[in-house]
């Protein structure tokens, strides 16, 4: 099984961990992930507005190389996904923006939206299953009570994201289900920890994020797993009553591939 | 005769820019409040999040555009997706900040800013979404 694989700026930085763990469990799962040559930061946040273009020319680039290899694109950083899958809808639904774009890349082929990208947790759950994950366990992480935090980025808008459902997900759960976990629900896994609130407004994503640490708290979550390296930094800033960590760690440490 | 809404000449441009920087019509909204009601950082926000879009109906644009909201408002989407009318109001908050910063020398972000708000856990993410959000 191979895909082209788009890191992001903050996985080779501050956030390597949720790189290297994802990569040592890809190859214990016999997934080829191949990092994409020439890759450009995402800008990690979606541009909202209509009328911008060149914010979403590097995402672009990155799917039409996938597309010209005819392989799907994997990425891992919860904010890359959402900015990649938003504007792979743009350029299939918007015949302004698919235009503009094109004019301007100058592409051997025109690229139309064709390249599909998927999150390394829909990979798991889509191309392998997590009854196959769970048969590839060798470490159980029996009696850990783990809850997950979705975060905004993987799940909404709902319609183009068309990851899980918004206000309901599983698919972290299941996940943690899979490696032999307990996962532990609670009302506040989908709430926003303030993003890059914490550059302008720390008071603000403080706030939000012990709002989250509370219902996490209360619901007797004793680890949190995340696939957003800015939701990390934020919900560690406050008290760090509960250790979060990358999904990927877990997953490493569950195939006994966590050096 | 039903009530009409009056929207002095002066602000008509500046509306019909918001509306278009976000694709987004602000009469479908019937202010249910749905928004308001989920919002998570309504707390610091002087106009909560259904005003907004009653106030850019009303075409009131300077009360947003001075409000603290634009600048609470995190893009989460939470809003965005409850919407019963298909309002994207994250997409409004986002054109009523451009209207804002997209001015010569009105970045609410500066590079020289940026020393004195991160420290060395801060992941590159969060420097690069704040200056996509608050700089042009």
């Amino acid at each position: 099984m191979k895909f082209s694989y788009y890191p992001g700026c903050t996985l080779k930085t501050k956030a390597q961990e949720l790189e290297k763990f994802a990569l040592n469990s890809a190859a214990a799962l016999g997934v080829e992930l191949e990092e994409q040559k020439e890759w450009q930061c995402c800008g990690a946040v979606y541009p909202l507005a209509e009328d911008e273009i060149g914010t979403k020319l590097s995402s672009v680039r990155a799917l039409a190389e996938a597309a010209q290899k005819n392989e799907k694109l994997i990425t891992l950083c919860a904010a890359c996904h959402h900015v990649i899958k938003r504007v792979n809808e743009d350029m299939k639904t918007k015949d302004d923006v698919k235009n503009k774009v094109n004019n301007y890349l100058q592409l051997a082929q025109d690229y139309q939206g064709e390249a599909e990208v998927i999150h390394y947790l829909e990979m798991l759950r889509d191309e392998i299953g997590f009854d196959k994950l769970a048969e590839k366990v060798t470490n159980p992480l029996t009696n850990r009570k783990i809850g997950a935090y979705y975060g905004c980025l993987l799940l909404r808008p709902a319609e183009t994201m068309n990851f899980d459902d918004p206000e309901n997900p599983s698919i972290i759960e299941e996940f943690i289900k899979a490696l032999g976990a307990t996962p532990v629900k609670y009302p506040y896994r989908t709430e926003c920890c303030g993003g890059y609130l914490s550059l302008d407004n720390k008071e603000l994503a403080q706030e939000m994020t012990d709002n989250i640490m509370k219902s996490a708290l209360k619901n007797e979550v004793e680890e949190l797993v995340t696939a957003c390296p800015l939701c990390k930094y934020n919900l560690e800033n406050k008290n760090g009553k509960i250790a979060i960590s990358y999904f990927t760690e877990l997953l490493a440490e569950a195939l006994g591939v966590k050096e | 005769m039903g009530r009409m809404k009056i929207i002095p000449d002066a602000k008509k441009k500046e509306l019909q820019q918001i509306l278009e920087i976000s694709g987004e019509n602000v009469k479908d909204c019937m202010q249910c409040g749905k928004c308001t009601a989920g919002c998570p950082a309504s707390s610091s926000m002087d106009i909560l999040p259904h005003q907004v879009i009653r106030l850019l109906q009303l075409g009131q644009l300077d009360k947003v555009a001075n409000s603290q909201t634009i600048w609470s408002c995190a893009s989460c989407f939470t809003c965005t997706t409850r919407c019963p009318r298909n309002i994207d109001l994250a997409k409004l908050m986002e054109a009523v900040r451009l209207t804002i910063i997209r001015s010569k020398g009105s970045s609410r972000l500066k590079a020289d800013d940026v020393p004195g708000k991160i420290d060395p856990k801060m992941p590159q993410q969060a420097i690069v979404s704040g200056f996509r959000k608050y700089n042009k």
